[in-house]
């Protein structure tokens, strides 16, 4: 349906996006996920043809689109900041498209009445962008995108400028009309938790790479390098040397059939249990979420730990614990070595303590 | 901290008496047949002297010329200027803020002596004394409000408003039809009236280029100061008036307090 086909995209000298390669099915919603400055918006303008690539393709149904101007392109676009013309009123903004289109009036109004009735403003045609409030401003947006039917709907952080509990509900909405309307969409966002919960597809950029692509959870659970690893949920992270087939974790000896070298141990906080033998740490802190109790924990060391449990497992502050790790993400400069379930401790040899 | 509020009501009356005080001194003067001391006020009215100054070929030709010119010129300087403002404000070109701010610089320099200059060319092409000619040098004092208040009016456009248009397939010239220019209008008319007024009462270069033969309200003005009959100059002074007046009544819906800050980059 859409292929993004090694884009690379350069600003005064700078690498924004370095040879962005996927593609995305017809029907599917894929977020672009990165922090603010890893190039997921410029590859977004690139799709919209609003920026020209330096180098690569875009395809959409077969068709060659790098070379056609982003008003000739059947795509999208909602913007960050809504992007309504305030001199227009909301019924005119969702009808330009079709007015530019050549259509006649009696069509645009059909088509608009509709379009709005869809995002539920159906009785806010006449009324001013002025008189809107966030969250229907951006709905707005979003119907005068839907009006021209696009192959493609881009839409660049559009719930980012509203407050958490509204962003919450419009994702819902989103994802309902997405799921009715069969939209192939791509959405821009630096916010995981709205990427897990919209994508069916995650696209991870860091720097302006791509560094994994799959589904929310699968990169959560299997995450490919360091940086996704890092960026996607929490971690704890233990930066340490293997050696002879046996690793350091905060003092507990591990035997990891990996080969040896530096290497990074990261383990989630649900992973970590408290047990009998293991790592030595002390409880500083107790967190009660309610659906589930975060730890916090600090070894003899000085290195901080993080694990959640369910509250009548919590320890209590002050505490002194023994913590294991059931799973172990292994990286190495960068990528993924090795993901070892229940690593397997050394059994302390006495001349050694 | 009970402030009386005779304290805001006198410096109202002291600000209204200074702005409006002089208006109506003229206007007072431009409708009284007699009006002698110690009288607070004409003991006698009339439109005698609106009769003389209209009834006069002199005058009536004058105030014609300034319309004509001052139109022509405002909508010319519009005509070039706007269209270099976008430019200053969407396009990247080297020198651009150095151009930009050139328009500042020039209006530094003190334009009689520009103007002076000005004469010496215009005089070897024909055009002193023309028409066209202080039409021209007129459009020089509408430079500095053509360029600077639409050039931040333009940048003041937030890009994504145009880009949404231009997604969403319209043209470039349709963009700019339908998105940029209703959103730059208040400021664009507010660039206008300022730039309408200060070509209407512009002197100096009325004076080196068009005089003898082509006289403007302000010039007829000037001669007339030197004379005895304070009224003629009264009269003239409400017919410069008014036509400011109407241009900034008609524009009032878009001299808003946030255009004007907006045009000035606010």
């Amino acid at each position: 349906m859409l292929e993004i086909d090694g884009i690379t995209k350069t600003f005064s000298g700078a690498p924004v996006v370095r040879e962005a390669r996927f593609t995305v099915e017809r029907g599917e919603l894929v977020c672009l996920l990165g922090p603010s400055g890893c190039g997921k918006s410029t590859l977004l303008r690139v799709i919209s043809g609003l920026t020209d690539a330096d180098a690569g393709a875009i395809r959409i149904d077969g068709t060659d689109m790098t070379a056609v101007a982003a008003n000739r392109r059947p795509t999208a676009m909602v913007f960050q900041s809504h992007a309504l013309w305030s001199h227009m009123t909301v019924a005119q903004n969702v009808g330009f498209g079709l007015r530019v289109r050549g259509l006649t009036r009696a069509e645009i109004s059909a088509k608009v009445a509709s379009v709005l009735d869809v995002v539920g403003l159906a009785a806010f045609g006449k009324r001013l962008p002025a008189e809107l409030s966030g969250g229907q401003a951006q709905r707005v947006a979003l119907a005068r995108c839907l009006v021209v039917e696009p192959k493609v709907l881009l839409m660049d952080e559009p719930f980012s400028a509203l407050d958490a509990h509204l962003r919450k509900g419009l994702r819902e909405e989103l994802k309902a009309l997405q799921r009715r309307l069969d939209l192939t969409t791509i959405f821009v966002t630096h916010d995981q938790e709205e990427a897990m919960e919209l994508a069916d597809r995650i696209v991870v950029m860091q720097a302006g790479r791509v560094e994994q692509i799959g589904p929310p959870g699968n990169l959560y659970r299997n995450p490919q390098t360091l940086g996704v690893a890092q960026f996607i949920g929490a971690m704890n992270t233990c930066t340490t040397a293997l050696r002879c087939g046996v690793v350091l974790w905060h003092g507990l000896a591990l035997r990891l059939a990996l080969p040896d070298g530096e290497a990074a141990l990261l383990c989630r906080p649900e992973d970590l249990h408290i047990t009998t033998t293991g790592a030595a740490a002390t409880v500083t802190q107790v967190i009660d979420l309610g659906p589930m109790t975060r730890v916090k924990l600090i070894t003899p060391d000085g290195d901080l730990l993080t694990l959640t449990c369910p509250r009548e497992e919590a320890p209590a502050t002050g505490a002194d614990v023994r913590l294991s790790p059931r799973r172990l993400h292994v990286f190495r400069s960068g990528s993924l070595l090795g993901l070892i379930e229940t690593p397997c401790p050394v059994i302390r040899e006495k001349a050694l303590t | 901290m009970n402030r009386s509020p005779i304290v805001g009501l006198l410096i109202l009356g002291t600000m209204a008496l200074a702005m409006i005080g002089p208006i109506a001194t003229v206007i007072l003067w431009a409708f009284a047949v007699k009006w002698r001391y110690p009288h607070l006020l004409p003991t006698e009215w009339g439109l005698k002297f609106w009769f003389g100054m209209l009834e006069r070929e002199t005058v009536i030709t004058p105030v014609l010329t300034s319309l004509a010119l001052t139109s022509i010129a405002t909508t010319a300087a519009a005509i070039i200027c706007w269209p270099a403002a976008y430019a200053f404000a969407r396009l990247n070109f080297p020198g651009r803020q150095v151009l930009l701010f050139s328009f500042i610089a020039a209006q530094a320099v003190p334009k009689f002596a520009l103007f002076v200059s000005i004469a010496v060319i215009f005089l070897q092409l024909g055009l002193v004394g023309n028409f066209w000619g202080v039409v021209m040098v007129q459009m020089l004092s509408a430079v500095l409000f053509m360029i600077w208040i639409p050039t931040a009016a333009f940048r003041g456009i937030p890009a994504p408003l145009e880009e949404a248009a231009f997604d969403l397939g319209a043209s470039r010239l349709r963009v700019f039809l339908m998105i940029t220019l209703p959103q730059a209008l208040p400021a664009l008319a507010a660039s206008y009236v300022l730039a309408f007024v200060s070509i209407l009462f512009e002197v100096d270069g009325a004076l080196l280029i068009g005089a003898p033969t082509v006289t403007t309200m302000p010039l007829l003005l000037m001669s007339l100061s030197t004379q005895v009959v304070v009224q003629d100059a009264a009269v003239l002074c409400v017919l410069i008036w008014v036509p400011c007046f109407i241009l900034l009544l008609l524009t009032r819906r878009f001299m808003t307090a946030k255009g004007i800050a907006q045009g000035f980059g606010g």
